[in-house]
Order: structure tokens, then sequence, then C-alpha cells
């Protein structure tokens, strides 16, 4: 039986911060987006008081100063260390883990029957926990959809301890498909709930028992399939869901072991343009790049090393001029000499819709004139691309120190990346 | 003027990264190749060493005296590994009053306990406050100024 599981990390980027900061644990911390302009990330406790994702930080600032609550810049770095870790983990209890965001993954399990499963997910929930110190809740089922839903189980339901398993077909699933509002679906819209409302589809499970071909006559292939997933016909593959929004990927292997910087430097800036376009395509913005190289895993007589680091973006963006600096900076740092690497990748993460651009207005000033001006630089490049072939008009290599200031005056130590940022212990 | 303020005629060259590579290339002009080609290119690496388990092994710096007897001082550089299972014997990483400590895990009598290197501090009993393991010390850098 083929099983698919999703691990998704509690308030990922505040356990992070708690990891190293035990006083944190228990309080109400939210985590500010770029230059500390709006909340991105909050604890159960912050959500308690009323707190959205969204709030601008400077109305928060009253309980800050009366020490009600804890705000921190986002320290992506650390972020992106704790991610790979938890993925790492993951690693030891399947052989395909795919990253879906910085803190989802999915994990495939096959071949276990269900008694053994449940054990399975079990030692891995409290595993990623121990080893890392990251909270999860393990969802696993025959499709993606459903292990969405099951994780949010996990989640939700304290009865489930944080794993939760939905078989095809079983009552249990049936009940909880029943519970299930449609926009609680993945990949259910509000446009899309209020419209299968008026055919009197409300709940998972009636969009599970309508007929496939139906909803693909009146909706479309996409609704279709998240229709089968529900019945536990998977029909998603990872392919379909990087055009989820959440995150944009190009990786490639470089066709050859190499441990040439530059030739590598190359291609970390083609993969690193192939991103940007494909995120201006869908009309969006990128937070922060990930960068990362694999050695080969196959080659155990080879020295291994196979590193990844994420960098925040000053501001939200689609402009490839921004992006190729960051995922550049991040090569740089996390290149060494003396392995011989095979593949590479760079990932954008955290996107926003271009429209939600407002939000980052209160992020980093930047000025129409100069916003549209990148704009148009960028139309013209992907158009000169489109027509006349990739790659007719390429970036060169930015100013090295070009403007990369950032307001983090909140940010934590990058305990697990910087020799000069490790955590103190005492002996006392 | 100082010695340190001379400038040397001849820069030195820059000192080799241990560990040396074992082998650089053929053994002189002969034409046979090196009997320690099929070496090449491996190295020592400490993190192999000491590293056993990366993605649950975290790095710590030490403030505070109490732990010199142990053989742990300031400034020393902690291997944290969160996936050992804590023994007695065993220095710890340990959540006390939400502070990050390092102590050693002891057994007095058959009461658990966190002690440290120095008397001036008594034993904490694990029966009766708050405590969290945050992992097990593998090992300990110190670097001596040079």
């Amino acid at each position: 039986m083929s099983m698919i599981g999703l691990v998704d990390c509690n308030s990922f980027y505040v356990s992070c911060e708690r990891v190293f900061q035990p006083r944190l644990c228990g309080v109400p911390v939210g985590v500010m987006s770029n230059n500390d302009g709006c909340v991105i990330a909050l604890s159960n406790e912050l959500k308690a008081l009323g707190i959205k994702m969204g709030t601008p930080a400077f109305t928060l600032q009253p309980l800050v100063r009366s020490g009600q609550i804890h705000l921190l810049s986002s320290n992506y770095e650390l972020y992106g260390d704790m991610s790979q870790r938890v993925q790492a983990v993951l690693e030891e209890f399947s052989p395909t883990v795919e990253p879906y965001s910085i803190d989802e993954m999915f994990v495939r399990f096959d071949g276990f029957a269900h008694a053994p499963l449940l054990e399975h997910a079990r030692q891995l929930h409290h595993k990623v926990r121990r080893f890392t110190g990251i909270p999860v809740c393990v969802g696993v089922a025959p499709t993606r959809t459903l292990a969405k839903l099951a994780n949010r189980a996990a989640k939700k339901i304290p009865a489930y301890q944080g794993v939760c398993i939905l078989h095809a077909g079983s009552a249990e699933t049936r009940n909880l498909l029943q519970k299930t509002e449609l926009g609680d679906v993945w990949g259910v819209g509000r446009r899309l709930v209020e419209r299968l409302a008026l055919m009197g589809i409300k709940s998972a499970w009636d969009l599970a028992q309508a007929n496939p071909k139906e909803i693909r006559r009146r909706f479309s292939v996409t609704l279709e399939r998240t229709a089968q997933e529900l019945r536990g016909v998977p029909c998603i593959e990872m392919i379909d869901l990087d055009e989820a929004r959440q995150r944009i990927m190009t990786s490639r292997s470089f066709g050859k072991l190499t441990d040439d910087l530059d030739e590598i430097r190359e291609a970390t800036r083609q993969y690193g343009q192939r991103s940007a376009e494909k995120l201006r395509r869908q009309n969006g913005l990128a937070k922060a790049v990930l960068v990362f190289l694999k050695t080969n895993p196959h080659r155990q007589d080879l020295s291994q090393y196979s590193p990844s680091l994420v960098l925040e973006l000053p501001r939200p963006t689609a402009d490839s001029r921004e992006i190729l600096h960051a995922a550049g900076l991040a090569l740089e740092r996390i290149y060494r000499k003396g392995y011989l690497y095979q593949k590479g990748g760079v990932m954008l993460l955290d996107l926003i819709g271009a429209d939600r651009q407002q939000l980052s207005l209160l992020d980093t000033p930047q000025s129409d004139a100069e916003r549209q001006r990148s704009q148009k630089l960028m139309d013209v490049m992907d158009t000169l691309n489109r027509r006349m072939g990739r790659d007719t008009v390429k970036l060169g290599m930015p100013t090295p120190g070009a403007a990369w200031h950032l307001r983090c005056a909140h940010r934590s130590d990058r305990s697990t990346t910087r020799w000069d940022e490790l955590p103190k212990v005492r002996a006392l | 003027m100082t010695l340190v303020n001379l400038i040397p005629a001849h820069p030195e060259p820059p000192p080799l990264a241990l560990p040396h590579p074992l082998a650089l290339g053929r053994a002189g002009l002969s034409g046979f190749p090196s009997p320690a080609q099929d070496y090449e290119g491996r190295t020592l690496d400490l993190n192999e060493r000491l590293v056993k388990r990366p993605s649950a092994t975290f790095f710590m710096s030490v403030t505070g005296d109490s732990m010199e007897r142990l053989g742990i001082h300031e400034g020393d550089l902690l291997l944290v590994d969160r996936s050992l299972e804590p023994r007695p014997g065993h220095i710890l990483v340990a959540l006390i009053d939400g502070e990050i400590t390092v102590k050693r895990y002891e057994l007095r009598g058959k009461v658990p306990c966190l002690c440290s290197g120095n008397p001036r501090y008594a034993p904490i009993p694990l029966v009766d406050i708050e405590c969290q393991v945050w992992g097990v010390v593998r090992s300990v850098i110190h670097e001596y100024p040079v």
C-alpha cells in the first residue's frame, strides 16, 4: 500500500527561536517580516490574543513594551538550517522526502501494514522533535490532499497526539471528510466554495462523492483531481504543487561532478534566473531565496557535503537582479572546495502575490518610479527571452556589496550557522 | 620599536592547512605513478570524527567556571547531541529555570541529580525542579591561546 505523509512543523519560525531561547516557550511570540514590517508567524499564545497574520508591528508596540508579547525580526538563516535538519531526520525514515515549503515536507511510506505504519509515524513524530527541537504534526494518507487533511486533524484534534493516519474508505476518513468544510480542503478557494455550495456541495465528503466528470465539466481538471484525491485516488504529483504558489524551485544536475566555483556560480545564476522568470509569470513576489548544493550520495567513496542556505530578500521582489544577488551571496557562503558537486538549485520561498505588495510598503520604502522601472526592465527581458530564445538577455554580475542593508533590530542569533553567534550555555 | 612591527623581508609562505593531502601527484619525473595516488583526496575530517549525527548536533559556547574541574572552561566549545539518551555520568545541557545550563548527570544514592564541578554549587536533585534535558555533550573543544 502506497501512503504519503505530510510533516508540518508547528509555528515553525517561532519554534526555531524557542529551541535556543527557552524563555520564549509558553509565552506569546511573533516573528516579523523583512525590516520588521508586520507579523508573519505567530505562536498559539499570540493567536489566542486575537492577533492575526499580517498585523503591522508598530500597532503592537504597546504590548511589546509592557512585556506581554515578544516580537522578533526574522532570522531566515536559522530557519533554513533548522528546516534542513528536520529534512535530514525525515530522510532516516524514508528514501523519498520532498520539501514542499520551508516547514512542510512530504514523506513517502510504502509497503507498511496498518499497525506498523502508525508506529513508524509516531516514531518519526517523536524523533524530529527530540533531534531538532522542532515540534511537528504528521498526517498520512493515500493521497497528498488527504494527507494535508490528516495533518490538519493531527494538529487540531488533541486525541491524535500529533499523528493522524487516514486509510481510504475507512469510517474515520468518512467522518472527518463529512466534518471538513470545503474551504479547508487544499486547493479549494473561496470563490469555488460559493459556486460549489450552489450545487449542494458543502463538505469535503460531498465533493468526494460528486461525479468527477461533472466536476471537470463545470469547473476544472484541477478540481476534479482534488475530488479524486479526496476519494483516495492519487493524482497530484509534486510537480503540480510547485504551481501552488508556495515555492518555486529550479534544480538540475550539473551534468558532471564538479568543484569549479565559476561553473557552479554560472549554473546557480541560470537556475535563479529561471526561478525568477517563473515567479514573474505567476505574478508573484518572493521574500527569501534558498540555494543548495548536493554531492553524489551514491558515491560513498567521495566526501559528502550537501549544504543549503536561505537568505531573505531586502523586500518582496520579482526582480532577477535582486534574486540573483541573494543567490550569489548564499552560494559563496555554502560553497566549500574539495567536494565534487553533482547538483544544485535555487528555490524562491515565502511567495506572495504582487497584488499584495501593500504589505511591503510597511517594509522598505521603494518609490513607485523605482518599482515601475524594475518591472519594465524585467518585462523587456522576459519578452526578449521568450521571442528570441532562452538566455538571449542575461544579467551580468552585480556589484558586490551593493545596498544590502536590512533593518533587523530584533533578530535572534544565527545559532547554527555563525561561529560568533553560538548559543551560550551557562556553567553556574 | 617592538618586534611585532618589523616587516620581514621575505614573507613566510602561507602555512598549509592541516591535515595535508596524502599525495599531490606523481612521484618525481620517473613516470611511475605514485603508490599513494589511490588515496588522493582522502583527508582527516574532524566533522566525521566528532559529529556523529549532524541533524541533531549543535555547537554551544560556555560561560562561567563551575565545570572547570570536569574539564570544561569558559569559552570552550561544546558539541551537543540531542539524539542521545542521557545516562548517569553524561555531561548534559539542561534547561534549569528556563536557562540553558551545562551539568553532570549523576546518581547520588538513588536520586538522580544535576551536579557541577564546583562544590560551591550544590547538586540539584531532579525530583523537585522543573528541568528538561536539552542534549548530551559529546565533546569539548578547548582552544589554547597561541
